[in-house]
Formats: C-alpha cells, sequence, structure tokens
C-alpha cells in the first residue's frame, strides 16, 4: 500500500524482545519498560504490570517523541535519541529502537538515570539488532491475512449495526 | 502502518479524521465515543487547548472484534484543524492507515476547506504517502445548517477526481452509496477515481458510524 509499511512480528521475535528487556530490568532496577511505536501503538509490556492506561500511554508517548524531533531539528540536531522526564517519585526515560520503535523505561527511587541510560543504551544495541532482523524480513514471511476480509466484513457490520 | 502482533494476536490499524478547524472531527470521535460500548473503546485522550480547541489532537481506541482469532483494534486520531498547528498536523498523519477528511459544508468554509485538503496532500506527499492509494472517505459534515453548499459544489471542490494510470483499474464502479453516481468513471476522456463521500450531522449522530464503518472496511481490504 501507499502508506507506511506494514510489519509484523512471530511469537519468537516477542521473546526475543521481552528476554533482553527483562535483562535490562534487572540490571537497571528499573520498575517497568514498553515498547510503543512510532505511529503510538504499543508492542511491549514487560516489569510491574502499570496501573494506568496503556494504550493511551502508548499514543501520547509517540507523539511526544516525535513532537521532540521536530525540535531537535529546529535547533539543528538530527534527532534526540533519548528523553528524560524526571519527576519527584516517578520518572521516565525514553530511547529511540531502530528508528521505529521507542523504548519506554518507568522507574522510581530505587535506581538512578545514570544506571538506567548506561543499561538503557545495551538494552537499545540489541533491540536495535532484534528489530532491524525483524524489518528486513518483512515481505518475505508468510502471508496470513490473506482471506482477512471475509470475516471483517460482518465483524464490522456487527460492531455498528 | 498497520501492525500485527502474533504474539497478542492483535491487528492495529491508525486511522486519522483530517479537516478545517471547527469542522467537526473531535465531534465525530465523541459521538463515536459515546454509542460505543465501553468494553470495546479505550479511554478518550484529548490535548486541547483551553477553549476547547484541539492543540495536538484527540486519540480513541476502538475495538471492531475478532476477525480470524485476530483482536481487529483501531486507533482513532483527529489533528488540530486551526492552520498554524501544522507541525504537529503532519507529526499525526504519520503511519496512517486511512482517512477521513470532515469537510464543513457551509459556503463560508467552502475556502478553508480546499485549504485543508491542499495541505493534507501536501503533508502526505512529505511523508511519501499517495493519497489517491491509501483508504481515504469524505465526509461532508453539517449538512442540516440552511447555508450548507449542494454536494455537487462540495465534490467539484474537494473530490474533482484523480487520473488513474493503471489500466487494471480502469471500470466503471458505481458508488454503492449513492446510485447513479461512481467511485471510477471516465470524464473527459479520462479515467478518473474519486474518495467515497457520507453526508453527516456528526453533533447529531448522523452519518458518524457510516464514515468509520466506510473508511475501516477499505482499510481491512488493503490487508487481505
Amino acid at each position: 500500500m501507499a502508506g507506511a509499511a506494514s510489519w509484523s512480528f512471530s511469537e519468537n521475535d516477542f521473546k526475543q524482545i521481552e528476554q533482553h528487556l527483562q535483562a535490562f530490568l534487572r540490571d537497571s532496577n528499573a520498575r517497568c519498560a514498553l515498547l510503543v511505536d512510532r505511529t503510538g501503538q504499543l508492542v511491549a509490556t514487560v516489569g510491574d504490570p502499570p496501573k494506568f492506561d496503556s494504550t493511551a500511554f502508548a499514543s501520547l508517548t509517540a507523539a511526544d517523541f516525535s513532537a521532540n524531533d521536530q525540535l531537535a531539528k529546529m535547533i539543528g540536531e538530527a534527532e534526540f535519541a533519548s528523553l528524560v522526564h524526571q519527576g519527584e517519585k516517578e520518572s521516565m526515560y525514553l530511547a529511540d529502537v531502530a528508528k521505529r520503535v521507542i523504548l519506554v523505561v518507568l522507574f522510581d527511587q530505587r535506581t538512578t538515570l545514570g544506571l538506567v541510560k548506561l543499561k538503557g543504551k545495551s538494552a537499545v544495541e540489541k533491540l536495535n539488532k532484534v528489530f532491524e532482523e525483524m524489518f528486513n524480513r518483512v515481505g518475505t514471511g508468510p502471508a496470513p491475512q490473506k482471506g482477512l476480509l471475509e470475516g471483517a466484513e460482518d465483524e464490522i457490520d456487527k460492531l455498528f449495526g | 502502518m498497520s501492525m500485527i502482533n502474533y504474539a497478542s494476536r492483535e491487528i492495529n490499524c491508525k486511522l486519522v479524521y483530517y479537516g478545517p478547524g471547527l469542522g467537526g472531527k473531535t465531534t465525530n470521535l465523541e459521538h463515536i465515543y459515546g454509542k460505543v460500548s465501553p468494553n470495546t473503546r479505550g479511554k478518550m485522550i484529548s490535548l486541547a487547548t483551553e477553549t476547547e480547541r484541539t492543540l495536538f489532537f484527540d486519540f480513541l481506541p476502538v475495538d471492531l472484534g475478532t476477525i480470524r482469532g485476530f483482536k481487529t483494534r483501531f486507533h482513532l486520531y483527529t489533528v488540530p484543524g486551526q492552520v498554524y498547528y501544522n507541525a504537529s498536523r503532519k507529526l499525526i498523519l504519520k503511519g496512517v492507515d486511512g482517512l477521513v477528511f470532515v469537510a464543513d459544508s457551509q459556503i463560508e468554509r467552502m475556502e478553508a476547506n480546499v485549504e485543508s485538503m491542499q495541505n493534507l496532500y501536501d503533508n502526505m506527499a512529505e511523508y511519501g504517502y499517495d493519497l489517491t492509494k491509501i483508504p481515504f472517505v469524505i465526509q461532508y459534515n453539517k449538512r442540516d445548517l440552511p447555508n450548507a453548499a449542494p454536494i455537487k459544489d462540495l465534490q467539484a471542490a474537494l473530490n474533482p477526481g484523480w487520473p488513474i494510470d493503471d489500466a487494471a483499474q480502469r471500470k466503471v464502479t458505481p458508488d454503492p452509496a449513492h446510485p447513479g453516481e461512481h467511485l471510477v468513471e471516465q470524464a473527459g476522456g479520462q479515467w478518473v477515481g474519486h474518495a467515497s463521500y457520507v453526508e453527516a450531522v456528526a453533533i447529531r449522530g448522523d452519518g458518524v458510524f457510516d464514515t468509520l464503518k466506510s473508511v475501516s472496511k477499505l482499510v481491512l481490504k488493503t490487508l487481505s
């Protein structure tokens, strides 16, 4: 299609992503890590399950990151590869993964920003690899969406009927 | 950019409501939010100014149901319509799967509609997206107002048709929603395609779900 390319990931990809994120949480002592794609869709959550609406959170994260991307360009930077929002108790660290996904780390006083950044950097490198492989595979894998529409027409009619 | 997650068995698609300021984009989402069962929709997020003008976007996730074992979720976004918010408006288009252009039918707003449509084409082109190939529906809103322009005039200004280069697509296609009209036709010796359109009074909910249904179907077709 003419829009941005679709992408999909398998259970195996998901396992790899989860393992990297779990190792990162262990090393950094952060509470929770979320992966959000640049269009605002939640890809994965690892660690303490968030108590907030994670779908809304994901769309705001993507908007936040995109807005900051534009701010970076305005001041002559190619990008801000990572962002930090520091609160009194809860803080967030956001980092770009493979230009398509955003890693969001939620952490509190049990750790420090320095440690989260340090461990985050190597986690991002590992995730970059996983996602790049995944994107390279797009179009070569099976096409399970085939025939999706037959079911879909009915579903849409049912919902709005 | 639709995302298919085999691990959680979800298909996520992004729909964007575009159009001039005060045209009824947010009203569309508010109506959907009010009518859809709370089980099938998430929270609505509005980033608006104090005077309720959309500043960045409104966001509403809606589950359409399960298709082939995959939960189908549409993320609905609106953009700020006011001209000076173009930088943030463009950001929302990133990764869009389907578009709704909410036009304000009032004669006085004709120029604002045309300007916004041009802005949509320009912003899409900057991302390298082709508006004529992406699921796209036009909603003519505020049909109840006495100063609403005739559909014929709105169509001529906002949906005149784009040339169809692909020979395979050059066949007369009737518009199922409007008898006697065509989505693909020959005009002045040239093949042209039009976006489908819906007449609406969003504040009363008329045409709101027809619009959503129409664009959702087009998006799902691109996946099949």
